[in-house]
């Protein structure tokens, strides 16, 4: 019973269907990738998981407790946010505290630690913290939380390449010490990839993909080639995109590769997590065909 | 070990395979200890699962074995099993790989006979 399930959630705001009829579940020992374009509804979801707004319809359960207005279910999650809500003119490490003080499990440890690594003075005060430096003080907070299940929205937002290499090895080295439930929300999707065990791609509301991680990559391709010979290959195979190169087309697939099936003159290669997203989520038109 | 994400090979394969190349080279040599699963997911950013997955397949064909409460070393023998392992796939990855290419630059079988040769003899160390 240790998890978080969502049963047949949807929530509108007036005429916008935020999220449509969402079932999902995040296990316990798990590192999730929840990955969305902008407006995809994924923080519609982090919101309703963590009772910040309130479903229309459906259910949200927290290890077998109902979610809503459930102090107890709420006290097993932690969400790192884009928002900060400790007082401007309160000092980092008063700050840790504080958090110390709300969260049972929360370790002053781990918390000056992960600080430490950071190279962040805790002397700051929030109001005198640059974007980088609020989010390694709230990615501190969050992995020294304890909670069981930790999400964490956007968590590498101003942090520079080196910062955000240093963020996924501590998350990696935080889950092994303290295997939770961790649910990444990044638009960094090529970085996150190695670490994300299941990957939930959201569009437009709807659960697009919700498998994992390996599988998803195992399936996804391109065959390119001269455009007759690509066609031919493609036909009844569930193609999700092309590109065009004059007389060279690409073809993006989705499905189990068998590389004797393969003809000579046609080249394949793997998509990665980034791409395979870019191919699945982008809209018809706007997607930049005309640019040249 | 360096693992390539653009790489068409599964994350966990590219975990055994680095292991077993330092078997090869002698930095994880017979009878010692191997990177922990802990080191090698935070070491390259990957998911513990993934380092495990890489490892156990390195168990399960003998190369590796676990002392209980310690982690993983090298089998003894592991050296000439990698090899005779790399030996089987060396036809399929290099040299299918090697004469497509040639066949699209109409290279004959002597002129790549002859590259290879050449080759084969700088190397010589």
């Amino acid at each position: 019973m240790k998890k978080i399930e969502l049963t047949n959630v949807s929530k509108s705001y007036g005429h916008v269907e935020a999220v449509k009829n969402v079932s999902l579940t995040f296990e316990q020992h798990k590192i999730y990738g929840l990955l969305g374009r902008n407006g995809a509804g994924k923080s519609t979801l982090l919101n309703m998981i963590t009772s910040r707004v309130f479903p229309d319809s459906g259910e949200i359960t927290v290890d077998g407790d109902h979610a809503i207005e459930n102090d107890y279910a709420m006290g097993k999650i932690h969400l790192m946010s884009e928002n900060n809500y400790y007082p401007e003119s309160m000092r980092i490490r008063d700050a840790l505290r504080l958090a110390g003080a709300l969260y049972p499990d929360f370790c002053m440890k781990t918390a000056n630690s992960l600080a430490e690594s950071w190279g962040l003075d805790t002397k700051k005060k929030m109001k005198e913290l640059s974007t980088g430096m609020n989010t390694m003080f709230k990615a501190s907070v969050a992995l020294a939380s304890g909670a069981p299940y930790i999400f964490l929205d956007e968590p590498v937002l101003g942090l520079d390449a080196v910062h955000r290499d240093l963020f996924y090895k501590l998350v990696v080295a935080q889950f092994e010490k303290h295997p939770a439930c961790y649910v990444l929300s990044t638009h960094l999707i090529e970085e996150a990839a190695g670490i994300i065990e299941d990957v939930i791609i959201i569009n437009a509301g709807e659960i697009l993909v919700n498998e994992p991680t390996e599988q998803l990559l195992s399936q996804g391709y391109t065959v390119t080639g001269p455009e007759a010979v690509v066609n031919t290959f493609i036909a009844g195979r569930s193609c999700i995109g092309h590109d065009q190169l004059g007389g060279m087309k690409s073809a993006y697939l989705l499905e189990p590769l068998d590389g004797s099936q393969v003809p000579d003159g046609l080249q394949t290669t793997k998509l990665n997590l980034q791409q395979l997203f870019v191919q699945l989520t982008k809209r018809e038109g706007g997607n930049g065909h005309d640019l040249a | 070990m360096k693992i390539n994400f653009a790489d068409e090979r599964p994350i966990f394969i590219q975990v055994a395979e680095g292991i077993e190349d330092g078997i090869l080279v002698g930095a994880y040599p017979e009878g010692e200890q191997v990177p922990s699963t802990t080191e090698i997911s935070v070491t390259y950013k990957i998911n513990p699962a993934t380092a495990l997955k890489g490892v156990t397949r390195l168990a399960e064909e003998g190369i590796l074995y676990k002392q209980r409460g310690l982690g993983m070393f090298v089998s003894q023998g592991a050296v000439e099993r990698v090899r005779q392992k790399r030996k089987a796939a060396f036809s399929e990855q290099y040299i299918s790989r090697l004469t497509r290419e040639a066949k699209r630059l109409n290279l004959t079988l002597g002129e790549i006979v002859e590259l290879i040769e050449r080759s084969y003899n700088r190397e010589k160390d």
